[in-house]
């Protein structure tokens, strides 16, 4: 189809494939290959890298494939952090239900915000998505009762019971493979969604929107569930956050959290099912490393984020793969 | 009496807010770039007139040196970084310009560290009796009064001279522009410059008001993105009205409200909801502005 | 082609305006355009052409006026309601999606309309039948040996040409084509022409063009838009010879 020497495709599928199994055999074992090395302390990293993998990938959803550049994504990030923080200090620990409340809390502002933003274009867009974002921001500092600027702590954790089990977040092996389940799952999901008839539409209004509307698309629609499902998600990252740093504070509504996920999507290649794990693995790691070697980590992280943008243009996926998506048929 | 002090707050500080906004707008209309690191600019121009009055023990000569120095810093970062990022599509200049806050941030703590003290000349300290019963803060009008001459002084230069007719046309019809080629760079760089300057007034002026320290341009850079977008991407006539409505919003808003708030809701109630409302205030301002004119009020593009 | 639904015109559009601020666009068009014809609209630049094609096509919100087309009234419903019935359109600048090969731009088009809605599971890739029309559509714009090329790789007359095909791919009941010799040279121009005239046998077409000689070769019926509004309708001969017209619009360009 696009200009590839014939025996390339298998090839170049067969060592994807490897690549996948030893990542994902990676990951599962990680916590044990951290143990063998003494390296314990690093487990909390590892959580962090995969909660913000799954929030990057929500945003990579809106700002990658549908190309709605949303600036006050980080919202639902903090309001899945501030739902589960809120119900757990009111004595409600069940993780289902932290994890229904996230889901309906987020996805039903998503969907107002959305209902209004989708309503506007380009940089009128982005303006009206951070104003809402600033708006939530500055409510979640007012609150006085659950934190107000000083933010917000939590002693116990999510807590999902099965039959006799129980599983408690505040364990944080438990955290990490819980984490790591539904990263896996907003990976195949994104994964399946990519190709697909409802996809492949969403990538062609982010081509060219009125023309997908003239053809037939629904596009305000589709647009619109796509942003509702994408804040779900960075809700659902939001209450696995909190879980684990059992801390939330106004700031991580600010736009510059926002931004900061923007930064990781970009990074690790819009529109690439990988894009938002990548990214967010790439800027955390390189933070970590910095901070452990220079006395200025932002300092550096700024200069090696300002190499990339200027000389590696297709993100750190682009550099794995072809840029087009494949074609279709 | 209470309502016009505040009333001239809210026009000194939508003065503030214009220098911002002025920059940006044009950059932005121009060159159709986003650059988050404008705040920064304002960061930096306070951080240098804090420093240079600290060394010269004259205000006078921190702000103008502060304003100086910006000038020229801005255009070699528009020459050495932000040329290179016209020709990009948006989300790259996000990555870059929010990268470049890191890299401004840092690097003012490295120099100056976490922040830096910045009082008002002495001379200015007292108030100033405008009408019987009405003080007003000395220096808050030297604000005022800088931000009218600039306003006017910008006026001037968009309008009356060649150059500002080049950036107007630039603002109105962006292919246009770019098909000046080098001309149109050279002048870019220069009203970039400017652009820079005037954030250093404003972080000067405001500096004794708000404290110098690092990150105060990200707070005050969403402020300006409203601004523009409330007076229309590429105007600087929209700027002006924008950033003199918001200003009036946001300062209005904070002080009536609380008063307003009182009579109905326990204090501790009314001091809390107060400001949040208020800061919210600018932003439900801004959405019925796009709901009823979705370009802003005067937008310069044409096509 | 579905079966006619009334038996009136298939687009009947009537008094439909269009204000920017204080300047009038449209003003009171009045417009048939009957099933199986090519018909043509014409007019000085400023006429409102523009206008007219993305009020008819729903880009645009008319301010008066009514649209009905095969008996539906179709005024107040947004561009994509409108091309699900049938009414597709084509752009005067081209529009097409830069990430997608030919062929799938094709693909989208004839997805966009597909009866059953649109899923999220099963890949696209599967769906032979999308595929198959889809080739069938660049075919008819003889466009098929360069389905699997990118974009980029067209030549502006190639761009023009997929442009109809993902209008045609619909298998829409009115075409609406916005000046797609746009921009074209002598050899390209005969080409869309031939190519537009083609189109008579399985759909019915309102054609905006500029290229007056084209469109009196072409057209069933032609209409004669200037400032805003409708002079004139009728078989080209009758336009072309009409005195208001001639002054209005074709004085310098009739020899």
């Amino acid at each position: 189809m696009t200009a590839e020497r014939p025996g390339a495709a298998t090839n170049g599928r067969a060592g994807t494939l490897v690549a996948l199994a030893a990542l994902i055999a990676a990951a599962i074992a990680l916590p044990w290959l951290l143990r063998a090395f003494g390296l314990d302390f690093y487990l909390s990293l590892a959580s962090r890298i995969v909660v913000y993998a799954i929030a990057a990938t929500s945003l990579n959803l809106v700002l990658g494939y549908a190309g709605l550049v949303s600036f006050g994504h980080a919202a639902f990030f903090g309001l899945g952090a501030y739902v589960t923080a809120i119900l757990i200090t009111e004595g409600v620990q069940s993780g289902p239900l932290h994890l229904a409340a996230t889901v309906a809390v987020a996805a039903l502002v998503a969907f107002v915000i959305g209902a209004i933003s989708l309503r506007t274009r380009g940089v009128y867009f982005i303006m009206i998505t951070l104003a809402f974002a600033q708006m939530l921001f500055y409510l979640a500092n007012s609150v006085k009762g659950y934190g107000g600027d000083e933010g917000l702590s939590i002693r116990a954790r999510s807590l999902f019971a099965f039959g006799g089990q129980a599983l408690d977040l505040k364990n944080p092996l438990a955290l990490y493979y819980v984490a790591l389940a539904v990263l896996a799952l907003a990976l195949v999901a994104l994964a399946r969604f990519a190709p697909s008839p409802f996809g492949r539409a969403v990538l062609a209004l982010r081509d060219d929107d009125v023309r997908a509307e003239a053809l037939g698309f629904a596009t305000y629609r589709a647009k619109l569930v796509v942003f509702v499902v994408a804040g779900a998600l960075g809700g659902i990252a939001g209450a696995l956050s909190v879980n684990l740093q059992g801390y939330v504070s106004p700031n991580a509504l600010h736009w510059t959290q926002s931004g900061t996920l923007m930064v990781m999507v970009i990074l690790g290649g819009v529109a690439t099912v990988w894009g938002g794990a990548v990214g967010a693995a790439a800027l955390l790691l390189l933070q970590e490393v910095l901070s452990a070697t220079t006395e200025h980590p932002e300092f550096w992280t700024g200069w090696v984020l300002l190499a990339i943008v200027l000389f590696a243009r297709q993100g750190l996926v682009g550099l794995w793969t072809a840029r087009r998506p494949p074609p279709l048929g | 009496m209470l309502i016009l002090e505040q009333a001239l707050n809210g026009l000194q500080f939508g003065l503030m807010l214009f220098l911002l906004a002025a920059g940006l707008t044009l950059v932005f209309g121009v060159m159709d770039m986003i650059n988050l690191a404008h705040g920064s600019l304002y960061m930096v121009g306070a951080f240098v007139a804090a420093w240079l009055v600290a060394l010269t023990g004259s205000f006078a000569i921190g702000v103008v040196g502060a304003v100086a120095l910006t000038f020229v810093f801005g255009m070699a970062l528009e020459i050495g970084v932000l040329r290179t990022l016209y020709a990009r599509d948006h989300l790259s200049q996000v990555l870059a310009t929010f990268a470049l806050i890191l890299i401004l941030n840092d690097g003012t703590k490295m120099i100056f560290g976490n922040d830096l003290p910045l009082s008002a000349p002495a001379a200015l300290a007292g108030p100033v009796e405008l009408l019987p019963g009405l003080q007003y803060p000395a220096y808050r009008l030297l604000i005022l009064a800088v931000g009218l001459a600039l306003a006017a002084l910008l006026w001037l230069l968009v309008q009356k001279t060649r150059m500002g007719a080049l950036v107007r046309a630039g603002a109105s019809n962006r292919t246009m522009a770019t098909a000046m080629g080098t001309d149109i760079g050279r002048l870019f760089t220069v009203v970039f410059g400017i652009g820079a300057a005037l954030c250093a007034v404003a972080g000067a002026l405001l500096g004794p008001l708000l404290a110098v320290q690092v990150g105060m341009g990200e707070n005050i850079l969403i402020l300006a993105f409203v601004v523009i977008v409330i007076g229309g991407i590429g105007s600087i006539r929209g700027a002006l009205v924008g950033a003199i409505l918001v200003g009036a919003v946001d300062t209005l808003g904070r002080t009536l409200l609380q008063h307003v708030l009182r009579e109905f809701l326990p204090p501790q109630w009314a001091s809390a909801a107060g400001p949040a409302i208020a800061s919210i205030a600018v932003y439900v301002f801004m959405a019925i502005v796009l709901a009823i004119r979705p370009q802003g009020l005067f937008p310069a593009r044409g096509g | 082609m579905s079966a006619a639904r009334t038996n009136g015109p298939l687009l009947a559009v009537r008094g439909l305006e269009k204000r920017f601020g204080g300047v009038v666009a449209t003003e009171g068009v009045d417009l048939d355009v009957e099933r199986g014809e090519i018909h043509a609209l014409i007019g000085p630049n400023g006429a409102g052409k523009t206008t007219l094609v993305a009020q008819i096509g729903g880009q645009l919100a008319s301010d008066r006026g009514r649209i009905v087309f095969d008996g539906d009234d179709v005024t107040r419903l947004p561009a994509h309601q409108r091309a699900r019935r049938g009414l597709a359109r084509s752009f005067q600048i081209t529009r097409l999606f830069k990430s997608a090969s030919v062929l799938d731009n094709v693909a989208l088009a004839v997805l966009a309309v597909a009866p059953r809605g649109i899923r999220a599971w099963r890949p696209l890739a599967r769906d032979a039948g999308i595929f198959a029309r889809a080739r069938q559509a660049l075919d008819d714009v003889d466009l098929g040996a360069k389905a699997a090329n990118a974009i980029d790789m067209l030549s502006h007359g190639e761009r023009r040409a997929l442009e109809v095909a993902m209008t045609l791919a619909s298998r829409p009941k009115l075409m609406l084509l916005d000046e797609p010799m746009a921009g074209m040279g002598g050899d390209e121009s005969a080409r869309m022409e031939r190519l537009v005239g083609r189109l008579r046998a399985g759909t019915t077409v309102l054609l905006i063009e500029h290229d007056v000689d084209a469109v009196f070769r072409l057209a069933d019926r032609v209409s004669v838009l200037v400032g805003g509004r409708v002079i004139a309708t009728g078989p080209p001969a009758v336009v072309r010879s009409d005195a208001a017209v001639i002054a209005a619009y074709l004085g310098d360009e009739a020899a």
